[in-house]
């Protein structure tokens, strides 16, 4: 099967984001926190990008900003969807007060203010890395739970899973072999969305005194430092966020891309 | 033709024809240009303010939390609402003298102990009844009050006793205290009918506007007090807050017409927008500055070459062009500038000296270990980003600054006045000595700097009772010298007030003690 | 009894538990941060001395436990106290803003929710054709670009450039409902940009989950057209994950608009949540909590009986 055009773009733009954030250190043109500049200078041939609020090359934040907003959110994102899915799925194959006492705990997961949380997180725990993801990824993981255990209840009332039940498979063979690949194409969807969604909550965390520490950047950060220009036409807030989105788009047709494989791989008629 | 000319003289006054419209039409009636150009300077001069119309102020710093009781205040809305509808004993003019409202004159003792306030007659509350001595006093022992919660407790402790004598009221000092007059103007002690003691929160003051509408963190609405005393101010009808925290917001809201006065503009848009057709930007230098301090009793900031290396390895210049856009002066490491009284102007200013940063910071035997400097947004705006430039310099001089950004929700109980090295800011004071009573003797309750210095003290508790001004000038000098070389404050920039305001808006005069003409826009201002 | 309607009795019962712990919870939550509301209140004017007669005078001199209880004793009475930090009657001033809030999701619902969903049949009607690219180009462009963003450009050009629309979307008693549209167009627009991209790829997803499906070829050979196969046959049968997301949708509506509410100065609850919880002041975060989480547990028990109504092996469980 031939790799289609889009996710052919999606995947070298994917590839590209991840490597500029691999080899920062190498392929940025001045240091990170570097004042290089005047104030939101235009483009140029030594700022390709311009500078940014206080002076600071901006295709440089952007590369070293591409590296912890990749970073965090890849990590957050695989670890909501782990908990997630697989908490989403053991309620709905297990049910009865699993299923009740696992739906109710992810209710009051909910209910609770995410502002709140967020400051309860941080007047307890050490503001590091390793804990912003913890919370980032577990917070998420409540909506993942939501989605994938209404998905895999409708597939636990299938024949085919009747079918295995009566086999008198595990729990962890129906989940993994009957739910997962049936579950796949809403999963995959909303893991691209989720993605998004990861990226921006950085900055979000960050203006809580959460997120990464400055000078260190984020795409979302850097889209703040630079909002008040907007208003103005000052580019240097736009930038960010176009990254954001072409990432975002990018991800996405690669998602794509892998559910129509998985669809003609499941059998019937996909392709 | 006399009668015409009057006719459309009046009407071009009044705004309802243009300027180049009476022009032609005083030609067509034989009049020379010049003449008519004169005429009608003249007359818009004669006519003064134009009355009636509503204002529309856009401001930033209100919460829905906010509450009209005058003890409570502290951020920007309620400070606005004070002033438009409040009235003190006396104000505080743009050039540093007193503005005589609820007290119509002021006499002390030689000693400066005891002060005696004539209260105004004929000053009537909103809800009709009229101030007396009486309400100025419960109002004064309302804010004194052991039980007191008010922001101005700690401006009224150093009275011992106060009465009412007549049409006085007195008040009496432990200590002499010369500049006592210019405390009773702090925005909080706005008189209420028996002193608020009854429902402090009922909006009922003396001043100019009456409140309407109190939507707290959303929008006040004021309308003219009938009876105000004073008819040289309040021009219009009604007046509007909206509160718009979000700087670009309130950007927005000016530039589409919205509102007439936006506070707060930032720095980094302001020459921006003063570009904008039918908006002008007016800025004026404060007694407000943004501060980096630290704590002279907490290792390693105990040592005075580290603060002075600090202090060296600091960019000025830089601060106020990227972070103030040239919108403030630079400062010098003490909290006054000559926008205050008795300023001693032959202060030398601290450089910017990267040699002798490096010389102290290693005269004081740092062992290198990363300092770390806490910043937030909140603390001023810009605090990061200034955070950041000096983390820069600083690694010049070969100072280790390592960034903290803290969480802005709990930056003032948790970190301000608490960690030892942050970012922070101070607005001004009327007076020399109320500032530095405030923060910078050595028992103060905001003492922020943890500075203690004997000499100091006493100079300063002398330069009270010292009526002769040049003596006090000369304590003042003195005094800045040992906290710029000694203190734990490294003040890098004086922040300008900068606001946005419409064209239509006639009558802005310059007052730079607080934001927005000190809070007097809706009083002294008019709409063309 | 239905089995439906023992289950949704139960689940009403469990919730009213469950608002319980997390009033327990975001009590606790409260205590625990730095700070209280009499140091909020003072701020940098505080002194131990008028810290102290503000605490004594709020009542925060006594226990926690002591203080919750009697919230909650008022709470059940219907009695949701004053304010702190400005002696407001809390549930006049949350109506409002309660009223307010759900004003603008609603208007952002009634359009964001048909619109996501007609959008993904029809790019799954175009799977992989320019129809689908652009609908699914468009919406991951819009949800990539923060909120905050998106109200600005949408206030620059609406508002300052073309002057079509007001920036400041402030309510108040004397708007009829013109000017109420008017006033909330822009926040309108931002919020359903935000939120059409997640529920529309996630009905394009769903739907193509279910396209190869039998019954949908049965439906196919009967002679249907192509559109009226994916909105017939295969939507209701891809409904439960849409409808999930959907609903975290809405509730994100109710509770998370603070940064449009900002940006708009619109006067809804989550600006006087945060302002509420930045000054610490318990009875009126309690209040908006025990709001925000009716919404959660309210729209999570709608979603799940959707979900079950629309599947008939679900619905008659063997």
């Amino acid at each position: 099967m031939r790799m289609p055009l889009s996710a052919a773009i999606g995947l070298f733009l994917t590839a590209l984001y991840f490597l500029a954030a691999i080899f920062a250190d190498l392929i940025a043109p001045y240091g990170m926190a570097e004042v290089v500049g005047d104030v939101w200078e235009p483009i140029s041939a030594e700022h390709w990008l311009g500078t940014d609020s206080i002076g600071r090359d901006l295709l440089t934040r952007m590369i070293y900003g591409g590296q912890t907003t990749i970073l965090i959110a890849t990590v957050a994102t695989l670890l909501s969807f782990t908990t997630g899915s697989i908490l989403g799925f053991t309620a709905a194959v297990a049910g009865g007060w699993v299923d009740q006492a696992l739906s109710r705990f992810v209710d009051l997961m909910m209910s609770i203010p995410s502002l709140i949380f967020a400051l309860v997180v941080l007047s307890v725990m050490p503001v590091s890395l390793p804990v912003i993801i913890l919370v980032m990824g577990l917070l998420d993981a409540t909506r993942v739970f939501r989605l994938s255990r209404a998905v895999a209840l409708d597939i636990t009332v299938m024949d085919y899973v009747e079918a295995a039940r009566l086999r008198g498979e595990g729990r962890g063979w129906i989940i993994f072999r009957e739910i997962l690949p049936n579950a796949l194409s809403p999963l995959v969807a909303e893991m691209g969305l989720r993605f998004i969604f990861m990226v921006l909550f950085i900055s979000t965390l960050s203006f809580l005194g959460l997120g990464v520490q400055p000078p260190m950047a984020d795409w979302g950060g850097i889209v703040k430092e630079n909002k008040d220009g907007i208003v103005w036409g000052v580019p240097a807030a736009l930038v960010p966020a176009v990254a954001i989105a072409t990432l975002a788009i990018s991800v996405n047709l690669v998602a794509d891309w892998i559910l129509n494989r998985t669809a003609s791989l499941k059998g019937g008629r996909g392709g | 033709m006399k009668d015409e000319l009057n006719y459309i003289l009046a009407r071009t006054v009044a705004g309802k024809q243009s300027r180049r419209a009476f022009l032609g039409r005083a030609g067509a009636l034989g009049l020379s240009a010049a003449m008519a150009n004169s005429m009608l300077a003249s007359a818009v001069q004669a006519a003064g303010p134009v009355k009636g119309g509503t204002l529309i102020m856009g401001l930033g710093g209100g919460e829905s939390t906010n509450s009209l009781d005058p003890a409570l205040a502290a951020s920007q809305v309620p400070f606005h609402l004070l002033r438009t509808t409040g009235e003190t004993l006396v104000d505080t003019t743009a050039s540093g003298e007193l503005d005589f409202r609820a007290a119509e004159a002021v006499e002390s003792t030689p000693d400066a102990k005891t002060w005696m306030f004539k209260i105004r007659k004929g000053i009537e509350f909103h809800n009709g009844k009229t101030l007396t001595p009486d309400d100025v006093l419960m109002t004064l022992q309302r804010h004194a009050d052991q039980n007191s919660q008010s922001g101005a407790y700690g401006i009224m402790q150093g009275i011992e006793s106060m009465k009412v004598d007549g049409d006085y009221v007195a008040v009496t000092l432990a200590t002499a205290n010369a500049d006592l007059p210019y405390l009773m103007s702090d925005y909080h002690l706005q008189m209420q009918p028996g002193g608020g003691m009854e429902n402090p929160a009922d909006g009922i003051g003396a001043g100019c506007y009456k409140v309407v509408v109190d939507e707290p963190g959303v929008r006040h609405v004021f309308e003219k007090h009938a009876n105000y005393w004073d008819s040289s101010r309040g021009h219009y009808d009604s007046v509007e807050f909206v509160v718009i925290n979000d700087p670009t917001a309130r950007m927005a809201a000016l530039q589409s017409g919205q509102i007439h006065i936006a506070n707060r503009v930032e720095p980094k848009v302001a020459q921006m927008l003063a570009t904008v057709p039918g908006i002008q930007v007016k800025n004026v230098s404060g007694r407000g500055h943004y501060v980096f301090i630290m704590h002279c009793n907490t290792a390693p900031f105990d040592n005075k070459d580290l603060r002075l290396a600090l202090k060296y390895a600091i960019d000025r210049q830089e601060m106020v062009e990227k972070i103030l856009q040239g919108y403030g002066s630079v400062g010098n490491d003490i909290p006054i500038n000559a926008a205050y009284p008795l300023f001693d102007e032959t202060l030398e200013q601290r450089a910017f000296d990267l040699e002798k940063a490096a010389f102290h910071y290693k005269a004081s035997g740092h062992d290198g270990s990363p300092i770390v400097l806490r910043t937030s947004e909140v603390a001023f705006p810009g605090a990061v980003d200034a955070a950041a430039l000096f983390q820069q310099t600083a690694a010049k001089a070969g100072i280790p600054l390592e960034i903290k950004r803290e969480p802005g929700d709990g930056y003032w109980s948790d970190v301000w006045n608490a960690q030892p090295f942050c970012a922070s800011y101070w607005g001004g004071r009327p007076v020399q000595d109320q500032m530095y009573s405030t923060a910078y003797l050595s028992t103060a309750d905001w003492n922020d700097t943890r500075f203690s210095s004997a000499e100091f003290d006493s100079l300063l508790l002398a330069a009270r009772g010292e009526l002769d001004l040049a003596k006090r000038k000369g304590m003042y000098g003195q005094m800045a010298r040992i906290l710029q070389d000694e203190g734990g404050l490294i003040c890098p920039m004086f922040n300008d007030w900068i606001e946005g305001v419409s064209d239509k808006v006639q009558g802005w005069v310059a007052d730079g003690v607080q934001e927005v003409m000190n809070g007097l826009a809706p009083q002294k201002t008019w709409l063309a | 009894m239905h089995p439906l309607i023992r289950l949704v009795a139960r689940r009403i019962a469990l919730g009213i538990l469950l608002l319980l712990a997390a009033s327990v919870l975001i009590f606790a939550g409260t205590e625990v941060l730095p700070g209280d509301v009499a140091s909020a209140i003072l701020g940098q004017g505080a002194t131990e001395k008028t810290l102290a007669n503000l605490r004594e005078a709020l009542g925060l001199d006594r226990p926690a436990v002591v203080r919750y209880f009697e919230w909650l004793g008022g709470v059940l009475q219907g009695d949701l106290g004053t304010s702190l930090t400005n002696r407001r009657d809390i549930a006049t001033t949350l109506a409002g803003r309660m009223s307010n809030t759900l004003f603008l999701a609603f208007w952002a619902a009634v359009i964001a929710v048909p619109l996501a969903i007609l959008l993904g049949l029809v790019a799954v009607r175009y799977q992989g054709r320019w129809p689908d690219k652009l609908i699914s180009g468009t919406t991951l462009a819009s949800i990539s670009v923060p909120e905050f963003l998106l109200g600005y450009i949408a206030a620059f050009f609406l508002a300052v450039q073309f002057k079509l629309l007001p920036s400041v979307a402030t309510m108040h008693g004397g708007m009829d409902l013109g000017d109420k549209l008017m006033a909330i167009a822009l926040p309108v627009l931002v919020l359903v940009l935000t939120v059409l991209g997640h529920m529309m790829r996630m009905t394009r997803a769903a739907i193509l989950n279910v396209m190869q499906s039998a019954y949908i070829e049965t439906a196919e050979l009967k002679g249907l057209s192509p559109f009226a196969v994916i909105a017939r046959h295969a939507l209701p049968n891809a409904i439960a994950p849409v409808v999930n997301v959907v609903m975290i949708n809405l509730a994100y509506l109710v509770v998370g608009v603070v940064v449009v509410e900002v940006v708009f100065v619109y006067p809804g609850m989550g600006q006087y949540l945060v302002d509420h919880v930045a000054k610490r002041d318990v009875p009126v975060v309690q209040a908006c909590g025990l709001i925000f989480a009716a919404v959660y547990i309210g729209l999570n028990l709608l979603a799940d009986l959707i979900s079950i109504i629309a599947n008939p092996r679900l619905r008659h469980p063997k």
